[in-house]
């Protein structure tokens, strides 16, 4: 592998506080050299001009499905790690809710063999339970051994107090974190959008606040039983202020909990639905006008951890069905960057150093994926180049993953990927 | 730091999304992705112009001679396609496609492809290859008549779509009011000021009701909703202006002059607790509630009824009820809204 030198870009690297002009030299995979302009050597490396362009830590999305083993129609791993190298993602944690359940080291090991052709970096996130029915824990230790970085039984919630409390205390002696997608399945049966006036003109059941914040509450007042201190609790998904007021007063009170919000959900309110566009149907939903501008105050006051896309490829077929019937998720991992920019730095002033923080630094450490996050000497050479004022249009019949299911189709972002870097390697360039 | 931002606030963004077109390849001539004008989906859908061209069309229909009002649609192509089970919508619909003198075929859910998983997209696309002009849709799910309007291009009357809505209904519910009330088919924004109208029941499960509550303020009715929490959320009150809600039923009848009984869904009521008992206390139209508190009104039900709960026997066939009526005029709406979907002209008028 030739060494690679990006040139005059602007460096952003929360994690060693760099926000200025540096030449970055990568080399076997590694980040070797970071200096002001012109000070690194050319060597034999092939040289990146970055003039007037972003160079940051490539991003890290810790909520993605790749719907690989079993449902390769939706996504396989290799078009779901193409269509995050697109979007300047050079590690993706990747959901167990898939054909089997990965609840083994066996499907683990499975989704990290090169066979899949991954283009860049995957951290399996195995399941919390056998087959995710809530039952009995799997095996954290082999699955940690395999690769697992966090344990979930995304989209099937652990609603026993005990097997949660079990859940929480196993992983936590293997420092891994416990992920709860928070729903109390037993007050949104048959529901599908948010509660509320919408869903009530539109003759939907509604999943109210409560069926979030609820089991929200429940497992910080578990993680508070739980007497080992690396006990994490981490919500996926987060939509709603309730929920997050309680993240919010459990971190106050010393608690390893941390929380993500996907780009949908503070970019779109529950109006979205329109006339029963089954792209504007996720899970969590999308919530009230309120719930919104609540998950922008949580993420620039700092309460929000990090942006995950919960990326969630479906057939077209699977979408164009009655509202009720289509199944929950949008993709995401080729709008993340561009819909961030241009809502919370467009709209909202936000730096794009905090941006980068909340798409790479933050969601590597909740995860603690070492190594990445960060282009800090000794660090994986995992690198994203962006041009930040730059708008487009977003096509979703041009996106890399197999699947179309997006509300932002022919939506205008900010911040355009010029290439992404994985391990040393161009894995995106734009054509 | 942009002159534009890219990102516009949630709802109207979606709405600007959904215009353009998805891409060139998934729309061919049949303008897909577009509902067509002839469509009637929701209350929502309908302004005082339409409604009264409605009106008048249902007028002209009704007393037109049979035989020359066969040959307005003679030999079009009208499909039901029931998902649901029916015998007034559908009956209704069929007849009046049938005086028309338009074929119809009748899709129902029990006999047809879609016991074998056929998705409601291609069969509507397999109608329309057959020659259907025009589908009418009942469907258990909320929405369904979008997705087929939009996937078939054709024009759709939604004859029922889950808990949404029931337009044909609250058109021919008015068509009823008008006529009780004397108040002629020519409507403005001002026809029904003055008339309260109280929609009792199971507000939450019923598509008739939350048609009746987006169409007759347009008119300047006053729609009170009546009916115990679990059928009727707080939150209905804002789906609509000039909505109220009165949990107490005969305080609402002493202030209406139409009452609209709904029936209790058993089959819905899953997981609600719901005391029958105290229900028909509360809530049943009986003679001795209607005689002390709305004397006077007119009594409406969009059917099918269940007697001896939410209405008995002597309201239902008294002479305040208008119940066979709304069937009767059900038919002259139906007539009006096929002949608008398929576009042909009203022979008043028009040259031939």
């Amino acid at each position: 592998m030739k060494p690679i030198l990006i040139r005059g870009g602007h460096l952003i690297d929360p994690a060693s506080g760099v926000d200025a002009l540096r030449d970055v030299l990568l080399v076997d995979g590694k980040v070797a050299a970071v200096d002001a302009p012109g000070k690194i050597k050319n060597g034999d490396a092939d040289v990146i001009d970055a003039k007037g362009l972003v160079v940051a830590p490539g991003l890290v999305d810790i909520h993605v499905h790749l719907r690989e083993p079993g449902q390769g129609y939706k996504e396989t791993i290799a078009t779901g790690t193409a269509a995050a190298a697109a979007g300047g993602f050079t590690s993706v944690c990747a959901m167990p809710n898939t054909t089997p359940v990965n609840d083994s080291a066996e499907t683990t090991r499975w989704m990290l063999s090169p066979e899949r052709n991954a283009a860049i970096r995957v951290f399996p996130i195995a399941a919390a339970t056998r087959g995710s029915m809530g039952e009995s824990l799997t095996e954290y230790t082999s699955l940690k051994a395999a690769g697992a970085v966090g344990v979930t039984d995304d989209g099937k919630p652990i609603l026993g107090e005990a097997i949660m409390r079990e859940a929480l205390t196993a992983a936590a002696r293997l420092n891994l974190p416990v992920i709860q997608h928070a729903e109390d399945t037993r007050m949104t049966g048959g529901c599908s959008m948010n509660a509320g006036p919408v869903a009530f003109r539109l003759g939907l059941r509604g999943m109210t606040v409560e069926a979030e914040s609820s089991l929200v509450e429940r497992d910080l007042r578990l993680l508070a039983q739980v007497k080992d201190s690396r006990a994490h609790l981490h919500v996926a998904h987060l939509s709603t202020k309730a929920a997050l007021d309680a993240v919010r007063k459990a971190r106050r009170n010393g608690l390893r909990a941390t929380c993500e919000v996907a780009p949908h959900h503070f970019v779109l309110n529950e109006e979205a639905v329109g006339q029963y566009d089954t792209h504007a149907k996720m899970n969590p939903p999308l919530r009230a006008e309120a719930d919104r501008a609540a998950m922008i105050e949580g993420i620039i006051d700092g309460s929000v951890d990090c942006i995950a896309t919960d990326h969630a490829p479906h057939a077209a077929h699977e979408k164009e069905q009655e509202f009720e019937r289509a199944p929950n998720g949008i993709t995401g991992l080729e709008s993340a960057l561009g819909l961030t920019i241009a809502t919370l730095h467009g709209k909202h002033k936000l730096p794009i150093s905090r941006i980068i923080a909340l798409l790479s630094t933050q969601p590597a450490n909740v995860l603690a994926l070492r190594g990445r996050g960060t282009l800090a000497i000794g660090a994986f050479a995992d690198v994203v180049i962006f041009n930040p004022t730059a708008q487009w249009t977003f096509k979703a019949a041009e996106s890399k993953s197999k699947s179309k299911n997006t509300p932002f189709d022919g939506w205008t972002m900010q911040g355009q990927v010029q290439m992404t870097i994985s391990e040393g390697r161009v894995v995106y360039k734009r054509g | 730091m942009q002159a534009k931002t890219s990102v516009k606030t949630a709802g109207s963004s979606a709405r600007k999304a959904k215009a353009e077109p998805r891409s060139s390849e998934e729309a061919p001539a049949s303008a897909r992705g577009n509902i067509h004008p002839g469509s009637l989906l929701s209350s929502n859908d309908l302004d005082l112009a339409k409604i009264n061209s409605i009106l008048a069309l249902a007028d002209e229909l009704e007393t037109e001679n049979p035989i020359k009002r066969a040959e307005r649609l003679f030999k079009r192509r009208v499909s039901l396609l029931f998902y649901e089970s029916s015998t007034r919508t559908r009956t209704s619909f069929e007849l009046a496609a049938k005086a028309l003198g338009s074929d119809t075929s009748l899709v129902s859910a029990l006999s047809s492809s879609i016991e074998k998983g056929e998705s409601l997209k291609d069969t509507g696309i397999t109608l329309k290859a057959l020659g259907a002009e025009c589908i009418i849709l009942r469907s258990p799910y909320s929405g369904a008549p979008y997705l087929l309007a939009k996937e078939t291009g054709l024009p759709i009357l939604n004859g029922g779509d889950g808990m949404h809505e029931h337009p044909s209904q609250a058109l021919l519910d008015l068509r009823t009011m008008l006529s009780r009330l004397k108040l002629g088919s020519k409507v403005t924004e001002k026809t029904l000021e003055g008339v309260t109208v109280t929609i009792c029941g199971d507000i939450f499960h019923s598509r008739v009701a939350r048609s009746n509550a987006l169409l007759l303020p347009k008119l300047g009715a006053r729609v009170i909703l009546s009916g115990p929490q679990p059928l009727l959320p707080e939150i209905a009150g804002q789906i609509a202006p000039n909505l109220t809600i009165e949990r107490d039923f005969n305080k609402a009848l002493d202030q209406s002059q139409i009452v609209m009984m709904l029936r209790i869904q058993a089959e819905r009521l899953a997981g609600l607790s719901l005391d029958l008992e105290e229900y028909k206390l509360r809530y049943q139209a009986n003679a001795e509630r209607i005689a002390a508190h709305a004397p006077k009104a007119v009594i409406l039900h969009p059917g099918p009824m269940i007697r001896g709960l939410e209405i008995t026997s002597d309201v239902a066939d008294g002479p305040q009820s208008a119940i066979a009526e709304q069937v009767h005029h059900g038919l002259a709406v139906r007539m009006a809204l096929i002949q608008r979907a398929l576009g042909a002209r009203s022979l008043k008028g028009a040259k031939r």
